[in-house]
């Protein structure tokens, strides 16, 4: 949008919180899981129970750490913990355990891609904190139930300076963050179910200005899409206001992406003073020089070199290591199976055109994959060696991927191999011959089609077990060979 | 000598002894507490059934030999901010009045490992503000020697207790005196480890930076055999500190020559009490008689300690008792519209006017635009003030000054002046500030007969230094504890 022949620009920093990957929560050792009966993964800490206190999961820190490492943080060597105080049902003790003063991690940036040309992302600062539980209103009683399974969940906050123009730099700096963050295992980064959630900072200006406009910050954001959608809607709504010559109210906007419109929550006015004083119950965190080695030595291979070395070491296409490495999961399933099999461009094709469009099929992601590489390998081989066709590959990879089934017991139990055998093919194609006499006049007539029909035929009565490419040899030898 | 009049240590080794079981000594505390409680009021959960059994339970462990520690079989309280699974466990205030904790402390299960037959909950300053137990929604406790006089506070029903015969011990908490000064007033020994050494897993927190764990005991043996069974690492506290040196019964050596003993000149000057400054130079003379080095010097900043004190633990204060709201537990307001009504209902009729006075102090301190100010500098007063300490212990090894400025005032004469009630923590909140071990032991009476306490301040983690010269000075003086006014009749 653009009228009277201003141009705008728009100024946009994000606020990204993932949810990390341990086993137990932040403060105290109940599970993680997703999912359970309501207060089942509970204790006095994550309800805050009085006289209960927290103590620091160590696993926590080390995620914090690699994300801070592998997004060009420094690491804060004494990190401390602040109390953000508040009141509402969902925070059992009414203040979340988060950081202000000192946060773990600072001043890092993240490479993007936008049309073509890179750009960085400064990263402002990235810190810890508690997840709280959640809140289930019962109309039926108009009464509200509180769950505390998610209370204490850790999370990392990044927040990235006002470095984006564009909802394509937006979108392109999530995706880094995404594949960096699930490369290092320390979350799966499921937008959808809440595991990355990214709230949008967004002024506009006049192009050319160096002043930032005022800004809003968008909430409720539970897709790329939505993203992509708020802030084209944002862009568009705080472009009018200026137009009109009315001012833009720093406030929390809340997006709806059914409505395709954002709806105002609370102004600064109305912001909270959250009273943050450093937590008391825990001790400050002392990050040594030897820790960031260790943890910089576990670190896994990031993207970009895994792309390099996929190229260099298996000799695979620039296109398909890009599409591999794009999710760390089919990455390792590639790797183990090409290891398996020794053919890594087969292993390749299979992931690259059934996986997905498999995982697309059942709008599933990568990290649902349940098949193992071995099965994969196995599968390679047997079409590698002719025991099965193509297509009857095909079907047995629908199954791996199903059930992950053994590919060799499969094609044994189902009578799946390939017939080679002369003999047994000689007498159908006899018969597909005798049975199709016009067909047979067509080819013979110098119709190259009706040859497919009579392979199809043979197919059909070898159950689809034979090597197709036999079958047509064979064919056309006895064609021409039969009297006319 | 009756049963009540012995000492923890002296009750334990005759239960081992089979000459008296725990059972009785059980039946006699509570027979003694029902006797004194309408005057008193020490506890607010007096446990008579639960504490039979469990000494019952003990009693069959010691004669197994399961049991042979030099506390076992002992009946004790536990002040009411200790979280005991399944008991009351209230703060004194009304907000928690219905409250059952779903764990026990761990300074209290230590106590129970070493035999302990719990008996109830004390009475307490509401969530441990107050320096009388006048401020306990349950109504005040009285001091034994006197109950026309407050037992001081905040652990004033645990003090109260010991002094009137109706526990052998007791587990307070200070913060800022809370053990030492009532501990005083009551003529009982009472003791505040180095910050760290006892755990606070289920203390219901006041101010968490400082608060700390400690016994209330009849003697100075009582209170190291105590504090050796209270003391652990507990990874559940990540504030808690391994401690390889807390065999604190190997202090008890009276013996002070070439001690260092150093008495800050603000403690004996303007504002203390003539009797309790008389009664402490006695027992500066007499350990310095007994070999100890004594010497009058400047400890700096202690009149920024009490200002310091009251920003840090309203602060934190206001913070720790955000979650009493109504929503998990506890009292909440019978009738209320929408949920920032029931908060503010249940809060408003849960606390008692000293818990909102502080809440609303720390409230403000933290509020932005007055952090720095305030909490923030008060943080900087804290570390001058541990510097100031830490100065000091360069010189001396043991800091003696009173832990309060006069013996017990009367009821009701302390509300009336809040401030000046903090004030006449002075002698005491610079010690928590610091995170040092110190201890109050009785150091006769004055001229109405109310007990004069003195303090010990020691450096981080000596204890024990505190504890030899508690001990020293003990064995040349007549024990106090033994039958205080109020408990007599019954022996």
């Amino acid at each position: 949008m653009n009228n009277m022949g201003k141009q705008y620009e728009t100024v946009i920093g994000l606020e990204v919180h993932v949810e990390l990957a341990t086993k137990t929560k932040i403060f105290c050792g109940c599970s993680t899981a997703f999912g359970g009966a309501p207060n089942t993964h509970t204790c006095p800490v994550c309800t805050g129970q009085p006289g209960s206190l927290p103590v620091l999961n160590k696993q926590v820190v080390e995620y914090a750490m690699a994300i801070g490492l592998a997004t060009n943080c420094e690491i804060t060597r004494v990190s401390k913990f602040d109390r953000k105080n508040y009141f509402y049902p969902d925070n059992p003790q009414n203040y979340q355990i988060s950081q202000l003063y000192l946060p773990i991690a600072r001043n890092g940036y993240v490479e993007i891609e936008s049309g073509g040309v890179p750009k960085k992302v400064r990263i402002h600062e990235m810190h810890m904190e508690e997840d709280a539980g959640k809140l289930i209103h019962d109309e039926w009683d108009d009464t509200t139930l509180v769950d505390y399974n998610r209370s204490g969940i850790p999370l990392v906050e990044i927040v990235s300076e006002p470095d984006m123009r564009s909802a394509d730099e937006v979108i392109s700096y999530l995706e880094k963050l995404r594949t960096i963050i699930q490369y290092l295992g320390a979350s799966d980064c499921k937008l959808q179910e809440g595991s990355m959630r990214a709230d949008v900072n967004l002024s506009v200006r006049e192009a050319g200005s160096t002043q930032f406009g005022t800004r809003t910050e968008m909430k409720n954001l539970n897709s790329f899409k939505a993203i992509a959608r708020a802030i084209d809607g944002e862009r568009n709504r705080q472009i009018e206001l200026l137009e009109a010559g009315k001012p833009v109210i720093q406030e929390t906007r809340r997006w709806d992406d059914n409505k395709e419109h954002s709806y105002a929550m609370r102004s600064k006015e109305d912001a909270q003073d959250y009273r943050y004083f450093p937590e008391p119950d825990l001790v400050p965190i002392v990050i040594s020089e030897e820790w960031i080695k260790e943890i910089k030595a576990k670190q896994p291979e990031l993207r970009s070199e895994k792309l390099e070395r996929y190229k260099r070491e298996y000799d695979i296409p620039q296109y398909d290591a890009e599409i591999i490495t794009d999710s760390r999961i089919i990455a390792d399933i590639f790797e183990s199976a090409a290891a398996l099999c020794g053919k890594p461009k087969k292993v390749s094709n299979w992931l690259m055109v059934e996986t997905l469009r498999l995982l697309k099929e059942h709008n599933m992601e990568p990290q649902d994959i349940r098949f193992s590489p071995g099965n994969l390998a196995k599968l390679v081989d047997l079409t590698e060696a002719g025991t099965i066709n193509s297509s009857v590959a095909k079907e047995v990879f629908e199954k791996i991927f199903a059930d992950n089934t053994d590919p060799e017991r499969y094609v044994e139990e189902n009578g799946l191999k390939t017939v080679n055998d002369e003999g047994a093919l000689k007498s159908v194609i006899e018969k597909i011959i005798a049975d199709n006499p016009q067909s047979v006049a067509d080819y013979k007539g110098g119709k190259e089609k009706a040859i497919g029909f009579l392979v199809g035929q043979a197919m059909k009565a070898m159950k689809g077990k034979a090597n197709p490419q036999m079958v047509s040899q064979m064919l056309k030898q006895a064609v021409t060979e039969s009297d006319s | 000598m009756g049963i009540l009049s012995l000492t923890a240590l002296e009750l334990a080794k005759k239960i081992q002894d089979r000459e008296i079981s725990a059972v009785e000594a059980a039946k006699a505390a509570i027979a003694q507490a029902k006797a004194v409680e309408p005057k008193i009021h020490s506890y607010v959960t007096l446990d008579e059934e639960g504490a039979v059994q469990r000494a019952e339970e003990i009693q069959k462990k010691i004669e197994d030999g399961v049991l042979t520690g030099p506390l076992a079989g002992v009946p004790a309280a536990v002040k009411d901010n200790l979280c005991i699974e399944g008991q009351l466990t209230t703060c004194s205030s009304r907000i928690l009045s219905n409250f059952r904790p779903i764990f026990t402390a761990q300074a209290v299960v230590n106590i129970q490992k070493s035999g302990a037959v719990i008996l109830g909950k004390t009475n307490m300053d509401e969530f441990a503000m107050g320096s009388t137990t006048e401020t306990s929604y349950f109504g005040p406790t009285r001091n034994p020697h006197n109950p026309e006089h407050v037992p001081g506070g905040s652990s004033g029903g645990s003090c109260a207790a010991v002094a009137a015969q109706e526990c052998w011990y007791a587990l307070g908490s200070d913060t800022g005196g809370s053990i030492r000064q009532p501990s005083a007033f009551c003529g009982v020994v009472g003791l505040k480890p180095t910050y760290g050494t006892v755990s606070r897993y289920g203390l219901i927190a006041y101010g968490s930076s400082l608060d700390q764990v400690g016994p209330v005991a009849k003697d100075v043996a009582d209170c190291a055999a105590i504090l050796e069974t209270l003391a652990s690492h507990d990874v559940k506290d990540s504030t808690s500190v391994k401690r390889e040196d807390i065999r604190f019964t190997d202090a008890l050596k009276a013996d002070v020559k070439g001690l260092r003993i150093g008495i800050p000149k603000d403690y004996i000057g303007e504002g203390l009490d003539q009797e309790v400054r008389q009664a402490l130079l006695d027992v500066a003379k007499l350990l310095w008689k007994k070999g100890a080095v004594v010497e009058e010097f400047d400890l700096s900043l202690v009149k920024y300690a009490i200002p310091a004190y009251y920003v840090i633990a309203s602060a934190e204060a206001s913070s720790n008792l955000e979650r009493f709201d109504g929503v998990k537990y506890g009292y909440r307001a019978g009738d209320y519209e929408g949920l920032h009504n029931m908060y503010k209902k249940t809060r408003s009729e849960g606390f008692g006017p000293e818990v909102k006075r502080r809440i609303m102090l720390g409230s403000y301190v933290l509020s932005s635009g007055y952090y720095d100010a305030y909490y923030l500098k008060a943080l900087r007063t804290k570390a001058l003030i541990k510097q100031a300490f830490d100065r000091a212990f360069e010189k001396y090894d043991v800091i003696l000054g009173p832990a309060a400025p006069s013996t017990a005032p009367k009821l009701g004469e302390s509300l009336k002046d809040p401030l000046k009630m903090y004030l006449g923590d002075i002698y005491t909140v610079a010690v928590n500030l610091a995170g040092l071990p110190a201890m109050s032991v009785p150091a006769g009476k004055d001229s109405r007969g109310l007990p004069i306490g003195m303090q010990l301040i020691g450096n981080s983690f000596q204890e024990k230094t505190l504890i030899r010269a508690a001990y020293t000075f003990e064995c040349e003086t007549e024990k106090q504890f033994v039958t205080p006014a109020a408990g007599k009749g019954r022996e």
